[in-house]
């Protein structure tokens, strides 16, 4: 015989913290996710705390353990270095802006003019993404070259015309940089605008809507959710550009991805380094969190 | 009203898809203040005659007169037209007011005006006022139907048009929103083009109905001609189940059936009339103790009924067909499945048509 204790059980236990969270550790779900989970926080989250770590350490330095400072922010704003976020953040404005101008009306004949054509027009959209992002400029770099470039060449052998050269110049790595996330811009724009309506554009022309109106009122808002993740996915790619400043802007024109290659490599000060990518990372993470708020993500992929 | 200008003329109207002719060949008038249907079943080209009425189609051939104005050419927008989609249409993005007074706003209204009307529109639909900064998305069927309605009275249009609007909803909202329809055609006086493919449904609301088949206007009429005199053996079987018998015409004015071997009493015979079909209501057939008491008659047996609450609907099996009785429940057949029945009718309640 075994003495019980004095209070009788309740009949419907109250579930402990302890259990409840061993109840969520095994729910399917989380089993599923426990491998990403594992190689997510290895790969991804932790290097991002290392780097968050050395931007408060003295400058320099290769140790973590050396001390806490904050200089190394201070640095990016005493020295030159907040030029470069300037130049980054406004050519991927710059290249959000163009690419929405160039990648609507590409993604409104996409999904609604071109019909059988469509196919083909994306299939040339697409095939230069099969190539290297560094090859494909550096097409555009011998285009551009001055002297025995394409362009500046073959104007001098067929016309006799003299001209410099449009290489190293900021116009030129912005037209790089369209020209290279055109795609990232374009496809999500094209998912957004598949999800107007035909009879809800037809009942907005029946309601006396203009061509613009009809835009204004009842395509742009519908597709408004496919035009932001394109926007956002070419602006993030976009700041952390560095191949289009090199190659086409000759180093004369600094960009965030160039310094911290720079601190990290040639001048070996890590702590500088880690600042200015934390720094990037915030700004671009407001931006996003921004936009992101305002998204439904669920409906843009149709399972609502 | 018949002497009076058409509001809407169509003239030798065809429209083709590549081969495909959907319509062939329409000319119908629409009086002002008419609340006329286009009936047909799917395929039948009544969608496409409507869209080409809206400005959203081109014809292909053919006129469209807006009280004698040729609109052929005039897109959606600039007619005084508004049409209610089979799927309604309504943007999703908006509020129930938003939606009601989106064409007020594409004209440039006021705020202030916009909502004074949409306000009142939603009363004349039956909307509570509290819905109007209500997003459509969070309304009932029903709902959505009376926005999309006040969506489309709010341009104060000469015509509406309703692309089968009531098909998606359950049969009893569908009653009732029938005889709303027709309640507001009478009190707003507008000329309503209503398409359907339930003749049910146009028979509840119409002044006049049109039967399409195969891109063709093949009768037009009121809904009692269409029920009394339908031309064809195709509206008189759109019309729901009736008894057809292959016929042709016999000596001394009667007409003859191959299939029983029998000489029947005829009804008023169409113009050279020779061969063709005659039609009995379910309801026009009777049971008989006696040969005697109708003009026709056919032996059969009874294989099942079926109660319809204020009726009851019989098969009977003769010659090897099926046919249709129907009955007041108060008047029904005393008597079991497989009886020897007499059925029949008389030649003033049946119709002969041709193919």
């Amino acid at each position: 015989m075994v003495d019980r204790a004095e209070t009788p059980a309740p009949l419907i236990r109250q579930p402990g913290v302890g259990s409840l969270l061993l109840g969520w550790l095994r729910s399917p779900g989380v089993l599923n996710a426990t491998p990403v989970l594992i190689f997510f926080l290895i790969g991804f989250v932790g290097p991002l705390v290392i780097v968050l770590a050395f931007s408060f350490t003295p400058e320099r330095t290769f140790d973590l353990g050396a001390g806490f400072t904050t200089e190394n922010y201070e640095h990016i704003f005493t020295e030159s270095y907040y030029i470069s976020f300037i130049w980054s953040f406004a050519l991927a404005g710059l290249t959000v802006a163009c690419n929405l101008l160039i990648g609507y009306p590409i993604a409104y004949g996409l999904s609604k003019l071109f019909g059988r054509w469509a196919a083909p027009v994306m299939l040339v959209l697409v095939i230069p993404l099969f190539v290297s992002e560094n090859v494909r400029l550096f097409g555009w770099y011998l285009f551009l070259i001055k002297g025995g470039g394409i362009l500046a060449g073959g104007l001098k052998t067929a016309f006799g015309i003299d001209t410099g050269t449009l290489l190293y110049e900021p116009g030129t790595i912005l037209m790089g940089m369209i020209y290279v996330y055109l795609p990232f811009t374009l496809f999500p724009i094209v998912l957004g605008l598949s999800m107007v309506p035909r009879d809800q554009v037809e009942a907005s022309r029946d309601l006396g809507a203009s061509r613009f109106q009809i835009f204004r009122e009842v395509e742009l808002p519908i597709a408004m959710p496919g035009i932001l993740i394109g926007a956002l996915l070419t602006f993030v790619l976009a700041v952390g550009a560095i191949s289009e400043a090199k190659l086409l802007g000759g180093q004369n024109t600094p960009v965030i991805a160039q310094d911290i290659q720079h601190e990290f490599t040639y001048a070996q000060n890590w702590p500088l380094g880690s600042a200015i990518s934390v720094l990037a990372i915030v700004v671009t993470g407001i931006l996003v969190v921004l936009v992101m708020r305002r998204l439904d993500l669920d409906r843009l992929l149709g399972r609502r | 009203m018949v002497n009076a200008a058409p509001i809407l003329r169509m003239v030798n109207l065809t429209k083709q898809f590549g081969r495909l002719v959907a319509v062939n060949d329409v000319s119908l008038d629409i009086q002002e203040g008419e609340f006329f249907t286009i009936v047909g079943p799917s395929g039948s080209g009544k969608t496409t005659l409507l869209r080409m009425l809206g400005g959203l189609e081109k014809p292909t051939a053919g006129d469209i007169f807006l009280r004698d104005e040729r609109v052929n050419q005039v897109p959606a927008n600039r007619r005084p037209t508004c049409m209610v989609f089979q799927s309604l249409a309504l943007f999703n993005h908006k509020t129930v007011g938003q939606n009601i007074e989106f064409s007020l706003k594409m004209r440039g209204e006021s705020r202030r005006a916009r909502r004074e009307r949409g306000l009142a529109l939603m009363n004349v639909v039956q909307l509570p006022e509290d819905y109007y900064d209500k997003s459509v998305t969070k309304c009932s069927g029903g709902e959505r139907q009376r926005v999309a309605l006040a969506r489309a009275l709010a341009s104060d249009p000469d015509i509406l048009f309703f692309d089968e609007p009531l098909s998606a909803i359950d049969y009893r909202l569908r009653k009732l929103l029938e005889v709303e329809l027709k309640d507001l055609h009478r009190t707003t006086g507008k000329t309503f083009v209503y398409i359907t493919h339930s003749l049910e449904e146009a028979m509840v609301m119409s002044d006049r109905i049109g039967i399409m088949q195969e891109g063709r206007l093949i009768q037009i009429g009121s809904p009692n001609e269409i029920y009394l005199q339908p031309r064809n053996k195709f509206v008189s079987e759109f019309m729901g189940e009736v008894n057809t018998l292959a016929v042709q015409a016999g000596a001394d004015g009667g007409i003859d059936c191959p299939a029983f071997e029998r000489r029947f009493t005829s009804p008023v015979k169409p113009d050279g009339f020779t061969d063709g079909y005659l039609v009995i209501r379910p309801e026009s057939m009777r049971f008989l103790n006696d040969p005697s008491e109708a003009e026709n008659h056919l032996e059969g047996s009874l294989f099942n009924e079926y109660a319809l609450g204020s009726r009851v609907q019989y098969h009977v099996s003769a010659g090897g067909s099926m046919f249709v009785v129907e009955k007041l429940r108060e008047q029904a057949y005393q008597g079991g499945l497989n009886d020897d029945v007499l059925i029949g009718w008389d030649a003033k309640d049946s119709v002969l048509v041709t193919d």
